[in-house]
């Protein structure tokens, strides 16, 4: 069995937004976009041990012990006084899990879920744990019938997501622009991979949803909406569609200072959408 | 000679309850100005301190507290009392029904169940159309829910699948009525997945139906059956309950020295009086109240050996916390491994005493465990062995907490799992939990989904537009909502915490 290991920054057992029915999913920490709208910062960065959060903890549950930051959960009251001091968007409080420990998880909840998620941060970033738990879940009797999920901002190249696809029943993928300087300006990062990606997975039968963030006045815009709709419409059958609605929970920096995206707006993209587009749409369920 | 009784004037005069609401308060009146059937000293003492309770029923018990009748027997044969021809078609098979109901009494003068309705209805189904079928079972549901606005009135369907149960969901999901309350009886080996899923669907709509482990509950009642009414008892079809007591395990805890003397003194002595009391009420309803002369024992809709005790527990949750403020334990019930297990300790010692303790006039000769769900005056006492309201962990956690409880309470464990609204897009999710927690033992499994306007208090379904409109003294059509707004005043049940769910990645928490 694979010794692989993960870094997490947290595991949940109950969850019913990450895919279908019931999911445990695994938030893996790190990720190579630097989204400004992004509701979990700390999640972006990989800890460095620089110790600039130990002073911050009221607790006592951070401590520098042979130059690596020790994590008492024990002691953590769940502040997150530390994810603030972080000077480059790290969680002291991620934990390392091997491939066995998520195995025996899923054996004590297999009775209440349809399967897992592994979200993040960015989770293909750990590809090869993914790979290893998702390829174990397969083998195990008692596991196989659970479906394997990854939630990603798509920029993985096509050659990594073959090595993982066979083990992969479904991919959540995020479109954050199509314009590219506005993806770019939002992300940091160019838009062509993820769209590759997502007309790849789709081909290979594998795209869930296809989630698409509006943000006022960025990618809400009747352009970016057209565009939506016509990259559905490319892809050949149907495609499911998430919209999303941006919302400052969480979120630090210049973005913070944006506006919330309006229902009607969401409502009426959804309604533009459901005409043209090939799936179902969805809209957030709580505003 | 006619004297002024304040109390009795505010009944008459009260201006939030409807004409019918004030003559049944008032014959409990009648009934209470009675003496209480005979009990000793230490009984006595025990009731009026509240470390036991006869859930404030009248002081003559006339008619057993929950009235479970096999309804098949006035369809398959009419009645002779009531005058009712065999029904033929499924409009005279539904009237005859509409009419029985009206002759079955319980504790609310109401039916607390209107039986098992697809087992019922089925065999008048040839020939009728889907169309009709649902149009028919429109006009029922209607006529339920304004003729006899209970919540506590229940009807069940399952385990099958088939027209009638997916005729009915489809109804409820659409009415969204308070009445009738409803059970869906799973049984994985005979139960459609389809079935599961359109309850669960229905779920995320209207917080109904509740799903009952039909496995577990048949292998207690066996062959001859068994019904789910009010607040998720499991009781014997042809029969029922006589009574329902209860124990205030919280306040039996707080007499008690230490873990130990609660468990080989104090608690084994106010089980006994609990038992005391039971048969008390238990003998004047058998010997003296004349019920079981009625034509529903004659004509064969109910039989008098099928009648059992409801023994009731409350307040687990307090009992435990304080045993173990007691032993300096800080351990809460529900989060903490050793006072979850404290707790499972006083259900098996409850299972064990109750089982040994014969009983007269009583279903198989012994009372049966019931977790109980609470009444509106309970302020400070968690229902039955539920965790706090408020302080619930996700509900898969929650689950794991008090499945261990489930195999000991043969007559029901009212518990309810509240979801955020972010489940209604996912239903599959709710199958998903609800198969985890029969797989873990789980008799029953109800879910409120935040954000409904129906929703389920202690057991029963309210509409929190209902409630705020009572709250601003306008009266309510239906009787639990005026138990509801009692119960919202009074305890916390409405901030019962909607679960947080996925909300994406709140660093740090439950890892
Ligand atoms: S979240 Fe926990 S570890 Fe971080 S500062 Fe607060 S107590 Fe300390
Ligand atoms: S979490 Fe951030 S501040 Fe704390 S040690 Fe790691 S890098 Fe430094």
């Amino acid at each position: 069995m694979s010794s692989l290991q993960a870094q997490i920054s947290k595991i949940l057992t109950w969850s019913c937004v990450d895919g279908p029915g019931n999911r445990i999913v695994l938030f893996l920490q790190g990720c190579n976009f630097n989204c400004i709208t992004c509701h979990n910062p700390h999640t972006i960065g990989r800890c460095n041990d620089c110790g600039d959060c130990i002073a911050d903890c009221p607790t006592d549950a951070l401590t520098l012990e042979g130059g690596k930051i020790r994590f008492d959960p024990a002691l953590c009251t769940h502040c997150d006084a530390c994810l603030v001091a972080c000077p480059i968007n790290a969680n002291p409080m991620v934990q390392t899990y091997s491939v066995h420990d998520i195995l025996a998880l899923l054996g004590k909840h297999k009775d209440f879920v349809s399967g897992i998620t592994v979200s993040g941060g960015e989770a293909t970033m750990q590809l090869p744990f993914i790979k290893a738990l998702f390829t174990e879940m397969g083998r195990d009797p008692a596991l196989a019938h659970l479906t394997r999920f990854i939630d990603t901002n798509g920029y993985l190249g096509a050659a990594a997501w073959t090595t993982v696809l066979e083990v992969t029943d479904g991919v959540m993928l995020d479109i954050k622009a199509f314009d590219r300087d506005t993806h770019r300006r939002l992300t940091g990062r160019d838009n062509a991979r993820v769209l590759d990606s997502a007309r790849m997975l789709h081909t290979a039968g594998k795209l869930y949803e296809l989630r698409y963030l509006m943000v006022p006045s960025q990618t809400d815009t009747a352009g970016e909406i057209e565009s939506l709709m016509a990259f559905t419409q490319s892809l050949e059958g149907p495609v499911r569609v998430r919209l999303n609605a941006f919302r400052t929970h969480g979120v630090r920096g210049e973005a913070a200072a944006w506006p919330a995206m309006e229902r009607e707006q969401v409502e009426a993209a959804a309604r533009a959408l459901a005409e043209e587009s090939t799936g179902p749409v969805i809209l957030p369920a709580l505003w | 000679m006619p004297s002024e009784t304040p109390h009795i004037r505010h009944i008459v005069n009260d201006p939030t309850l409807s004409s019918a609401q004030k003559a049944r308060a008032l014959s409990l009146e009648a009934e209470n100005s009675l003496p209480y059937p005979a009990l000793d000293r230490e009984t006595q003492d025990a009731l009026e301190a509240r470390l036991i309770c006869d859930m404030y029923e009248g002081h003559a018990p006339y008619k057993p507290r929950y009235v479970l009748p096999d309804y098949g027997v006035v369809l398959k044969n009419g009645s002779e009392w009531l005058e009712l021809p065999v029904p033929q078609t499924l409009d005279e098979a539904i009237h005859t029904l509409m009419i029985a109901y009206h002759h079955v009494p319980s504790v609310t003068a109401m039916p607390v169940y209107i039986g098992q309705l697809d087992d019922l209805l089925l065999p008048f189904c040839d020939g009728v159309t889907d169309a009709d079928l649902y149009q028919q079972i429109k006009l029922f549901w209607r006529y339920l829910d304004r003729v006899l606005p209970d919540a506590f009135m229940h009807a069940n369907i399952g385990p099958t699948d088939n027209r009638v149960a997916r005729t009915i969901l489809r109804v409820d999901a659409e009415l969204k009525q308070i009445a009738p309350n409803l059970t869906f009886l799973y049984d994985p080996k005979i139960s459609s997945d389809e079935i599961l899923q359109m309850a669960a669907s229905n779920i995320t709509k209207c917080s109904k139906p509740h799903i009952a482990n039909h496995p577990l509950h048949d292998e207690v009642f066996g062959e001859r059956g068994y019904g789910i009414v009010s607040c998720y008892n499991a009781l014997p079809l042809e029969g029922g309950a006589s009574t329902l007591t209860r124990v205030n395990l919280a306040k039996v805890a707080k007499l008690s020295d230490d873990v130990e003397d609660f468990l080989t003194n104090k608690l084994p002595y106010y089980v006994d009086l609990n038992f005391r009391l039971t048969e008390a009420r238990i003998d004047y309803l058998f010997n003296q109240s004349g019920f079981f002369d009625s034509f529903l024992v004659t004509e064969g809709w109910l039989d008098e050996t099928r009648f059992t005790a409801m023994f009731g527990i409350f307040a687990m949750a307090e009992a435990v916390n304080e045993l173990q403020d007691k032993i300096g334990a800080t351990g809460r019930y529900g989060h903490d491994a050793q006072a979850n297990a404290l707790g499972y300790k006083i259900s098996a010692l409850l299972d064990g005493l109750v089982s040994k303790r014969p009983m007269k006039n009583v279903w198989k000769g012994r009372a049966m465990l019931h977790s109980q769900a609470g009444l509106s005056t309970d302020t400070g006492f968690t229902p039955g062995v539920r965790i706090p309201y408020g302080t619930e962990p996700d509900p898969v956690t929650h689950v794991l907490a008090l499945a261990p409880h489930h195999q000991y309470y043969g007559s029901g464990v009212s518990e309810i799992l509240t979801l955020d609204e972010t489940i209604k897009p996912n239903p599959e999710a709710v199958t998903d939990l609800c198969k985890g927690a029969f797989a873990k033992g789980f008799r029953e499994f109800t879910a409120n989904v935040g954000g409904n306007d129906l929703v389920r208090v202690t057991g029963y379904m309210i509409r929190l537009s209902d409630v705020a409109q009572f709250h601003a003294e306008q009266g309510s059509r239906t009787n639990t909502t005026a138990l509801g707004a009692e119960a919202s005043k009074q305890t916390l049940i409405l901030q019962r915490k909607p679960r947080v769910v996925a909300n994406e990645l709140l660093a740090g928490t439950n890892q």
